[in-house]
């Protein structure tokens, strides 16, 4: 899902800048709020980071003979909510595209927007209306890792497709063919994210399937 | 049944991780997507240039693929100590009930 270094147009990438940085903003805030009313949850914000620092850097091999990487952020969506992963992914982001000139400065914006914003917006969203309707932990937050990581992937297609609008086919045609890229690649990756971050989440919150297995998580509940 | 839930649920990670590559079905150069899109915006912009280069690349594939590893490795070295860290504190716990 990484846009590559200088290959967005420059309109685009001040625009997904400008769409990304409020994201950002408010992640902060709410990051320092939930340190702030619950200390005990810290740890437990600096695992969700290091979760996707960890995943987002495993390229794994897909059933389409091409490679590609999942992103990690469910886990702290689910738990802490979607607005401190948005701070949480661009850290990843950045240290990828100083280090290993993987991403970009330019195309941070566009990246964070995909990665930090939509992944785990769709991912809290899912989790949130799969345990409404009576989905079991384990269930919910698979579904919450595996939809999230799979938008994250479609964005990065939209994206390309409103930058390079197919000659003949125009925007739709060139969703379908960037999508062509990474949907099918991302699948089987996304249903592995998916199964890591349930086994992570158990093994982190210690009471496997518990109703507040992720109120304990986040720091609601003192232990 | 939960308690061996986490080690299938792994094995069937593996399971997917691996089976691309076991099974000669899945044939590919196993390039990654983002390099892939790369080549595709050049084919449909013949004479694409990145108006921005990288300020750093690392110098080659083993350095590169070295700073990945650190990357997981710092990563899953965190979570590991956390769950360890939770898994400690609610032993103790259990072992004050237990007084």
């Amino acid at each position: 899902m990484h846009i590559m270094e200088g290959f967005l147009p420059i309109e685009h990438a001040i625009g997904w800048l400008g769409i990304s940085a409020p994201f950002v903003v408010a992640g902060v805030i709410r990051a320092k709020r939930i340190v702030r009313e619950r200390p005990q949850a810290k740890m437990m914000l600096a695992a969700a980071g290091a979760f996707t620092f960890m995943l987002s850097a495993l390229k794994m091999p897909s059933v389409t003979g091409s490679c590609s990487h999942p992103t990690g952020t469910g886990l702290g969506a689910v738990v802490f909510g979607p607005a401190v992963m948005s701070v949480l992914g661009m850290i990843v982001l950045l240290f990828q595209a100083l280090l290993l000139a993987h991403g970009g400065l330019t195309t941070l914006g566009a990246n964070v927007f995909s990665m930090a914003i939509v992944g785990p917006w769709v991912s809290w969203g899912v989790w949130r209306l799969a345990s409404r309707l009576g989905a079991s932990i384990a269930i919910a937050v698979f579904l919450a890792a595996t939809l999230g990581n799979l938008s994250t992937y479609m964005t990065t297609s939209v994206q390309l497709a409103l930058a390079y609008p197919d000659v003949s086919s125009g925007i739709p045609g060139a969703i379908i063919k960037f999508g062509g890229v990474f949907a099918f690649t991302q699948i089987p990756l996304a249903i592995v994210e998916g199964l890591l971050t349930v086994v992570v989440m158990n093994a982190l919150s210690g009471r496997a399937g518990k109703v507040d297995e992720i109120e304990a998580l986040c720091g609601e509940v003192h232990r | 049944m939960n308690r061996h839930r986490s080690l299938w649920l792994m094995v069937a990670a593996a399971i997917l991780m691996f089976l691309p590559l076991a099974i000669p079905v899945f044939q590919g150069d196993f390039e990654g997507t983002d390099g892939q899109a790369v080549e595709m915006i050049i084919q449909a912009r013949p004479g694409y240039q990145p108006w921005f280069q990288p300020l750093w690349t690392p110098p080659s594939g083993e350095v590169e693929s070295m700073l990945f590893a650190i990357q997981a490795a710092l990563g899953a070295g965190f979570v590991g100590y956390v769950i360890g860290r939770r898994h400690g504190s609610s032993l103790k716990r259990n072992d004050h009930d237990g007084d």
